[in-house]
């Protein structure tokens, strides 16, 4: 039943480009499923590890420029007599370099959250993101400072004899972003469900417990920043190949709070949860400006909904609705087995 | 294995822990033997809990060794302790709060899967295998400190006694060989203390030698081979729970004279 109705949805979401004659629209999900990939990537910190990273937009844009640059090739002169160039490479080449290098930025960030936590592990993650931010924009050579990267090539896949396909216009890029959406899902699912997940969340809830059982609580920190970051990653890469362009804007504290949002709104430590917050929080601007209200009113309503969502359900959609459904269903008359299947179900 | 003759499980020797100006626990030693169950005892603020953090890595011992199974416990983190065998409980109740109670038990078999981050992406079969072998041996763990019905409650919504018995049932997840308990009864009822005696009998008979923090003296007396007599951070006192009972400075400092003569 629950297999038939995931189907159900991959099935709409893929048929989404068949009928949907607005490119405009499908920009806006395209937009939403990049942004939807950071925040479930940015989830998995938050809300399993109970890490709060304020600079995961670092992760993002270091994604967008690494590919941007291995794509486009470069020369930089990191001595005043050496020059290291790069030739343009393949854009998968690119993307895969792009998750690596973030991979390893989380690999640093989670060893430094080793010794600082809480708040502590705020600060380093806001400084970390502003740093990269600054590269960015006075390293001139390098990443055309705030000029912009131009240019940037789009992801082709080519296997002779068997597929060649450019992933430029709007569909194959939602096709690509939908695929990588459901990869980074299903991935962060697997790991949630698992021993590392448990250790995760047991870091989160009881660090001083966790301990006491043996679990290495770095260890799955570190796990997590990993993938954490390389998702991220991926979603900066497949961003910058899509629009095309990449500034230093692409690390903006504005970004990451945008995830926060997706993930606290939707739901944190939940699997459905930053994909609710992101659909719903990725489309309402557009959903306010089609209804032709002033730009100024939009962000009103924006951030009063916002408010309300955190003040009504402050543990996110996601969380009380399940919460609605287990209360309606036990108000039903049932049989004694039933009762511990439904509170079970209801865990994420 | 009570007889003299069994092996040194966990030895103390000289340990002293200071917090800041205050030594909370000077010079301690003393030795739990393979099997063994002892008991810890002294007034509130003895030092009881801070020894068992030095055990078991919390606190960073000032001074001496602490060696279990010949091997140095000194500097180790908590979890390599763990891992060696070495599982507490906290005196103050400490679970997984947010989780159901099977997953509580879940997170405490960390030990015992063997899964690593690429087989659960890739989802190699063995994976899926571990976690039903994981979930039985759960739920046999909860059957075990009697709370399987409780299995798919969430763990702050159990009442007192049976989050006391998550905590321990938490910790034989963890398959100790040592098992240190802070104050395990400490707020149950008189028929939960029971059971819980019952249940204390049943975790030695599978040769887990348990080293006991606890205040209920019949318990004390009850489960203990040796008891270990702790005051104002110094042992005053070691031996049977007989002679201990009838020790003038274990009666001065701890335990009362009304104590005393309600046993005579
Ligand atoms: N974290 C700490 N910081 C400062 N002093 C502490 C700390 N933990 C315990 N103490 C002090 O150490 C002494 C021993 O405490 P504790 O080990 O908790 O005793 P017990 O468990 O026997 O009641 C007490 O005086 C207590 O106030
Ligand atoms: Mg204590």
């Amino acid at each position: 039943m629950k297999r038939l109705g995931t189907l159900a949805g991959l099935l709409f979401l893929f048929s989404i480009p068949l009928w949907l004659g607005n490119f405009y629209l499908l920009h806006v999900l395209i937009i939403t499923g990049i942004f939807i990939i950071a925040a479930m990537s940015l989830n998995l910190l938050l809300g399993y590890t109970g890490q709060l990273s304020l600079g995961h937009a670092a992760f993002f844009g270091i994604g967008a420029y690494v590919s941007s640059l291995a794509s486009l090739g470069f020369a930089v002169h990191l001595l005043p007599d050496w020059l290291v160039t790069l030739d343009p490479q393949p854009v998968w080449l690119g993307m895969a370099c792009a998750i690596v290098i973030t991979g390893l930025c989380g690999f640093a960030i989670g060893k430094v959250a080793f010794k600082v936590r809480g708040a502590y592990f705020v600060i380093v993650t806001i400084s970390f993101a502003e740093v990269v931010r600054l590269v960015a924009l006075n390293w001139d050579e390098l990443t055309q400072g705030p000029m912009a990267l131009n240019n940037i090539p789009p992801l082709s896949v080519v296997i002779p004899g068997l597929v060649d396909i450019t992933f430029v216009g709007k569909p194959a890029n939602y096709y690509l972003v939908l695929v990588f959406a459901i990869l980074t899902y299903a991935i962060i699912a697997r790991l949630v469900r698992s021993r590392a997940g448990r250790a995760m969340i047991a870091l989160k809830e009881n660090e001083a417990l966790a301990a006491s059982v043996g679990i290495d609580v770095t260890k799955y920190l570190v796990l997590a920043a990993v993938v954490s970051a390389a998702a991220a990653g991926a979603a900066g890469a497949l961003y910058a190949h899509y629009v095309r362009i990449v500034d230093p804007n692409v690390f903006l504290f504005i970004y990451t709070v945008t995830m926060v949002i997706m993930v606290v709104a939707g739901g944190k430590g939940t699997l459905a949860g930053p994909v609710v917050g992101g659909v719903i929080f990725g489309l309402l601007p557009e959903g306010l400006r089609s209804l032709a209200i002033a730009p100024e009113v939009q962000w009103i309503v924006y951030g009063v909904l916002m408010i309300l969502v955190v003040y009504l359900l402050p543990q996110g959609i996601v969380p009380a609705l399940r919460a609605y459904r287990q209360r309606s269903r036990s108000l039903e008359p049932q049989d004694a087995p039933g009762a511990n299947a439904s509170a079970r179900q209801a865990m994420p | 294995m009570r007889g003299a003759s069994a092996r040194v499980a966990l030895a103390v020797e000289g340990l002293s822990i200071r917090f800041g100006g205050l030594t909370a626990v000077e010079s301690m030693s003393f030795d739990v033997k393979e099997g063994e169950v002892v008991s810890l005892i002294g007034p509130n603020g003895a030092g009881k809990t801070s020894a068992f953090n030095a055990i078991t890595g919390y606190l960073p011992a000032a001074d001496g060794e602490i060696t279990y199974r010949g091997k140095r416990l000194n500097g180790l983190k908590a979890n390599r302790i763990a891992e060696l065998g070495v599982v507490r409980t906290f005196q103050k109740t400490s679970v997984f709060a947010g989780q159901t109670v099977l997953d509580n038990i879940l997170i405490g078999l960390h030990l015992r899967s063997r899964q690593y981050p690429i087989a659960i992406i890739l989802r190699f079969p063995f994976v899926a295998r571990e976690e039903r072998e994981l979930a039985e041996e759960a739920h046999e763990i909860l059957r075990f400190v009697g709370i399987d019905a409780h299995a798919s409650e969430l763990a702050s919504a159990l009442p007192y006694g049976e989050l006391r018995l998550l905590e321990v049932a938490i910790a034989l997840a963890a398959k100790p060989t040592l098992l240190l308990l802070d104050e395990p009864v400490s707020g149950m009822n008189p028929t939960e203390t029971a059971n819980f005696m019952k249940t204390l009998a049943r975790i030695r008979e599978r040769d887990i030698t348990v080293l006991l923090v606890e205040h209920d003296m019949k318990i004390v007396m009850g489960v203990s081979d040796r008891v270990v007599c702790l005051n104002q951070g110094r042992i005053i006192a070691e031996g049977a729970p007989a002679h201990i009972q009838r020790d003038a400075e274990v009666i001065r400092a701890y335990l009362g004279e009304r104590y005393a003569r309600a046993q005579d």
